[in-house]
């Protein structure tokens, strides 16, 4: 505030030779403010997101490929859109991914929400060792996949011995990232390991949101603890664990970066998540026309059940 | 006193719960840190002992990884090493104990530069973008203001891979491919959206009042954004900066697809370090840790805006 009345104080003196921008800007209203602060931003995403969509729609139909690029292109209308849908490797792709999403948004909600739970406790360090629990979800998740590799090596990774030591089988007799069985969980458990904080921050912040005397109120009425976890806490922490899911959703959809570095979509295609299927199509085999229809499906999906959800998590926080 | 332990007891958890709350999540904090630990300490071992099974826990510690990070080296005779003069530094002796001489600088640090450069730079534009703009939605009356903030957080629902098709092609035509500008503007484009969105909810708690007195006092509009609102917005306008920074900084996808040698950044590099007969853990971990240790500090400092910042400004404490 002080800085304020002495600045305005300057002002004052200065009216009268203000320079000739400052004056012109003076002259604009609010709205043509508006629109000059907002433009700057609109114009870049059209650039840069919305006008490679549209190009991305119009490839989608076309049998353009980006490694012949001089090549006559020919419409060929939905072609591309039956050729996806009807495909059984895209098929396999998106049971992949669902596989993924579920399993890592299921870990990361039930451990997130425990953590969560028990921080909300306020025993002494719990803000520090809040920010240490924190630090995997800020690291960059393609050099995350890559230490994974070596932890996850057969015969001298540390995960391997552990697990060894733990079991009492041989530590080369499984390889987390070679076999069909076990990869699909190697990258569910990297995921969980990263991500599980970021579930939990959002929950500590549901549990904090719920007043001290709704549970003095519960505890006046004798309600067992039990009963004021599953009537009280739950329901009120609900709309941010929805939240959670919602955001977890979203990004492990798209994932790509993580297992590409863990997998590569291997072995076989038994992690091939649809971003790997598509990176596959659109950079390796360059089916540019192919691998746009796909981009567009998976956009459309995507964008589609974020839009049920953001309704679903609509109602549940005006009930 | 004694009253008012009592109307506390009620919520308070007991000291029982809180000891045993406390002792399990530090045991969650220990286990979910033995990964980066493990990386840390592969770092500073040999090649051998990082291979070793038993995994080794004690060991001396060698700065092989290190100079491995940082240089290329090639095989000579024990003949050839012996006619060259002292050697210079600790890691031409490590090399040359292993029959090798340094050849010359690896690719690390270019590669370390473009990820500073690149994060610094789409951070900067995506700042003073999304400043103006999250100004802009909060203070007026902007038509279809909700459906443009929507439109603006939809662009990041897109997968990276179905947007760096189109600008592969896109950055091909106008010669952007493989550029520092190029990836600058694409990694803003991304960060906007959470610039609009993070900064709109911090410029939404700065009262306007404050705007209107200085109008009273004769300021424009303009200058009242300037001198008012963003001193008073500096915090929000950090925590958003050092967000952008983090998202800039370990991107991945659009830099493996887009760039090769000249603006390749750290993330795609990291991986493929590799030694004689296959990946040089020392080495790949030594890059990790040196690529890691600005991320740890920015978390230290961003501890009290992560919440806001990673739900968009959804959640806000």
């Amino acid at each position: 505030m002080n800085d304020l009345s002495a600045s305005s104080r300057i002002t004052y003196g200065a009216v009268p030779v203000q320079p000739a921008v400052v004056r012109r800007i003076r002259g604009l209203s609010d709205k043509a403010l508006a629109w000059l602060f907002i433009t700057p931003t609109m114009v870049l995403l059209l650039a840069i997101n919305i006008f490679p969509l549209v190009w991305t729609i119009y490839l989608s139909f076309t049998n353009y490929r980006a490694n012949r690029a001089n090549a006559p292109v020919k419409w060929l209308g939905i072609d591309w859109y039956q050729t996806i849908l009807t495909d059984p490797d895209i098929w396999a792709a998106m049971q992949v991914t669902a596989h993924f999403v579920i399993w890592t948004v299921v870990i990361e909600t039930v451990v997130g929400f425990g953590l969560a739970f028990l921080i909300d406790k306020k025993f002494r360090g719990h803000g520090m060792w809040t920010t240490i629990i924190l630090l995997p979800m800020m690291l960059s998740p393609a050099v995350v996949g890559n230490f994974w590799t070596f932890l996850y090596q057969p015969q001298i990774g540390l995960f391997n011995y552990v697990v060894a030591f733990l079991t009492g089988r041989s530590a080369s007799s499984f390889q987390m990232l070679g076999d069909v069985t076990l990869s699909p969980w190697a990258i569910v458990i990297v995921d969980a390991w990263m991500w599980t904080p970021y579930v939990m921050l959002i929950c500590l912040a549901g549990l904090r949101s719920i007043p001290d005397y709704i549970y003095e109120a519960a505890e006046v009425d004798r309600a067992s603890k039990w009963r004021q976890f599953w009537s009280i806490t739950l329901p009120m922490a609900l709309p941010f664990i929805m939240l959670a899911v919602l955001f977890r959703g979203i990004e492990n959809f798209k994932m790509f970066d993580m297992v590409n570095l863990l997998t590569g979509g291997g072995p076989g295609s038994t992690t091939e998540v649809a971003s790997i299927t598509l990176k596959r199509a659109a950079f390796e085999s360059w089916r540019t026309g192919y691998s746009s229809a796909f981009a567009i499906i998976l956009f459309v999906t995507v964008f589609g059940l974020a839009n049920i959800y953001v309704k679903a998590l609509n109602r549940v926080k005006n009930r | 006193m004694s009253t008012a332990n009592t109307a506390h007891s009620v919520v308070e958890p007991s000291p029982g719960t809180r000891r045993l709350a406390g002792s399990l999540i530090v045991l969650y904090a220990v286990i979910t840190m033995i990964p980066l630990i493990w990386i840390v300490l592969t770092s500073f071992k040999s090649p051998d002992d990082a291979i070793s099974y038993p995994p080794k826990v004690v060991f001396t510690p060698s700065f092989e990884g290190f100079c491995n990070l940082f240089t290329t080296r090639s095989r000579q005779t024990p003949e050839f090493i012996r006619t060259l003069g002292p050697p210079q530094g600790l890691c031409d002796e490590i090399t040359r104990g292993r029959n090798m001489v340094v050849a010359g600088p690896s690719n690390y640090v270019p590669r370390f530069i473009n990820s500073v450069i690149i994060a610094f730079g789409s951070t900067v534009l995506a700042v003073a973008l999304g400043t103006l703009s999250a100004y802009g939605f909060s203070r007026f009356r902007v038509p279809l203001k909700d459906d443009l903030l929507f439109f603006i957080l939809s662009t990041r629902m897109m997968p990276p891979i179905a947007v760096a098709i189109p600008i592969y092609l896109m950055y091909r035509t106008i010669g952007l491919s493989d550029t520092r500008l190029g990836m600058i503007l694409l990694y803003t484009s991304v960060n906007v959206s959470l610039a609009v969105w993070l900064l709109k909810g911090f410029i939404d708690e700065i009262p306007r009042e404050y705007e209107e007195a200085a109008m009273i006092d004769g300021y424009t509009r303009f200058q009242a954004f300037v001198k008012v609102v963003l001193p008073q917005a500096t915090t929000g306008i950090a925590a958003t900066a050092i967000f952008c920074l983090i998202f800039a900084w370990n991107e991945y996808a659009f830099a493996v697809l887009l760039t090769s040698g000249n603006a390749q950044t750290a993330p795609p590099f990291i991986p493929i370090i590799i030694g004689e007969g296959g990946q040089d853990w020392p080495a790949v971990a030594a890059g990790t840790t040196l690529f890691l240790v600005p991320i740890v500090v920015f978390t230290v400092l961003l501890r009290k805006h992560l919440l806001r910042g990673i739900t968009f400004g959804a959640v806000r404490k």
